[in-house]
């Protein structure tokens, strides 16, 4: 399907960042024609079945994946910020959560208090869950004006979810999300618009 | 025992020699254990022992040898990068092949292999030191440069490639320096006592470590007292210093985890170990 979408919410916004029938994937194309756009304020909800490109259709804005078809374009000097699903586990390795968030520049403030007083602590010793947030985190609040987030909820409880939610909807003027997500509620409650992929 | 050599100003230059190279190797190694590659510090310093003699043979500078064979070496797994651990391996064994054929074929070069092997650093001089200092400066700087580039692209790879940067090239210039380094190390301290001082000291790290620059600091300060004491036994004892190094490194380093999975023991059962 062609998705022909505009996420943005202020018109006179130039676009961060716009798709023009983009099939991307790696040895073949996996996903598309798609279009959209999005500009500072947009928060993009990408839906769909496993399986139907939605994580390639992210690597394909981040020059990851292959664009066999269409074009990909980008405000000058944008700054792009990628959390992917999954992770390699960092147990075993000494860094601690400042740390870890010092590499992408994100600052603590904000943090809920139930991550912010286990920031000195090795990243190993933290749940999963707790290590997702910290992860998440890191790459929501680097310096950046487009952050792609894919599957944020994942290995995330309720009360995680919950303040995943307000940190979304609050992320400023200046700034768009585009998020990939199964979980059809989350996408609703966040996002200002939507876009469905078929398989 | 005659521990009084100690004191002997002939020895002086190849304690700092070594402890130059204690501090620099364990750095080094944190950076190979981030990337799961300590095995290179193995397979560079075999490719070392032969270019250096190689260029013995051929009446080159043997620290030259060694270190455009590990340079070369950096280069080659560049170009070969999906072999991975497997590329190490096989360099490994090409470097440990080639040294073997050059000792038994090659008289000029029995001396110096066997200094190789052994680990001699008795016979280090001045050139050595400065050499090591040289190089030690410059690591050091090249890691300042390149470590959050080396931690990004390790713990947050598609963020990292996000921003536009490419991992393949940090890399690279990492694998340049730490081939110098092992290159520098293996033709002054021996290949099994400069792969130890890149491979212990930062294992134990990565075991007690709170923090990465406390880490750091845990593998710098123990490959340093791991070469103090190894010196200390090696010229008391009169014996070589390459395997006392390795086996003090190891008693420290076993000890030291002893400790850390008793501490963590005690910690379960709610008794912290002060």
């Amino acid at each position: 399907m062609t998705a022909n979408t505009s996420a943005h919410a202020g018109a006179a916004a130039a676009p961060l960042l716009r798709l023009d029938g983009v099939m991307a994937g790696y040895a073949t194309p996996v996903v598309g024609p798609h279009s959209f756009e999005v500009r500072g304020g947009d928060r993009l909800g990408i839906a769909g079945p496993n399986g139907c490109g939605k994580s390639t259709l992210l690597r394909a804005i981040t020059g990851e994946a292959r664009v066999f078809a269409g074009r990909v374009t980008r405000a000058p000097g944008l700054r792009i910020s990628h959390q992917t699903q999954g992770f390699e586990s960092l147990a075993g390795f000494p860094l601690n959560g400042r740390e870890l968030l010092a590499l992408t520049g994100a600052p603590a403030r904000g943090l809920p208090p139930w991550l912010r007083g286990r920031l000195l602590e090795r990243v190993g010793d933290l749940s999963g869950g707790q290590m997702q947030f910290l992860r998440l985190w890191a790459c929501l609040m680097a310096p950046a004006e487009v952050i792609l987030l894919d599957e944020p909820t994942n290995n995330l409880d309720r009360e995680g979810v919950g303040f995943l939610e307000e940190v979304l909807r609050d992320l400023g003027p200046g700034r768009a999300l585009i998020l990939v997500s199964h979980d059809a509620g989350f996408v609703r409650r966040v996002c200002s618009s939507a876009i469905a992929l078929d398989e | 025992m005659n521990f009084s050599l100690l004191a002997d100003p002939l020895f002086r230059l190849p304690f700092l020699t070594g402890l130059t190279l204690a501090l620099l190797l364990p750095a080094v190694g944190m950076y190979l254990r981030l990337r799961n590659e300590w095995v290179a510090a193995l397979a560079l310093a075999q490719m070392a022992s032969a270019g250096a003699l190689l260029a013995a043979g051929l009446g080159l500078p043997v620290v030259a040898g060694g270190l455009v064979a590990a340079l070369g070496a950096a280069v080659v797994k560049t170009l070969a990068a999906r072999t991975g651990e497997s590329g190490y391996a096989m360099m490994m064994l090409v470097g440990w092949a080639a040294a073997i054929l050059l000792v038994a074929n090659w008289p000029i070069a029995e001396q110096l292999g066997h200094a190789l092997f052994d680990g001699q650093l008795y016979f280090t001089g001045a050139g050595h030191l400065a050499l090591a200092l040289a190089t030690l400066a410059v690591v050091a700087a090249g890691l300042a440069a390149l470590a959050k580039a080396l931690l990004l692209a390790r713990f947050f790879p598609d963020f990292f490639r996000a921003r536009g940067y490419h991992e393949r090239r940090y890399h690279f210039l990492f694998d340049l320096l730490a081939a110098a380094a092992t290159a520098l190390a293996t033709t002054s301290i021996g290949v099994m006592a400069a792969f130890a001082l890149v491979f212990v000291p930062p294992w134990f790290a990565y075991l007690w470590g709170g923090s990465w620059r406390a880490g750091m600091v845990i593998a710098i300060a123990f490959g340093a007292l791991g070469h103090c004491v190894a010196f200390a036994l090696a010229l008391g004892l009169d014996q070589p210093y390459g395997p006392l190094c390795a086996l003090v490194l190891i008693v420290m380093g076993v000890t030291g985890a002893a400790l850390c999975a008793a501490r963590a023991a005690l910690r379960r059962h709610g008794k912290p170990l002060r």
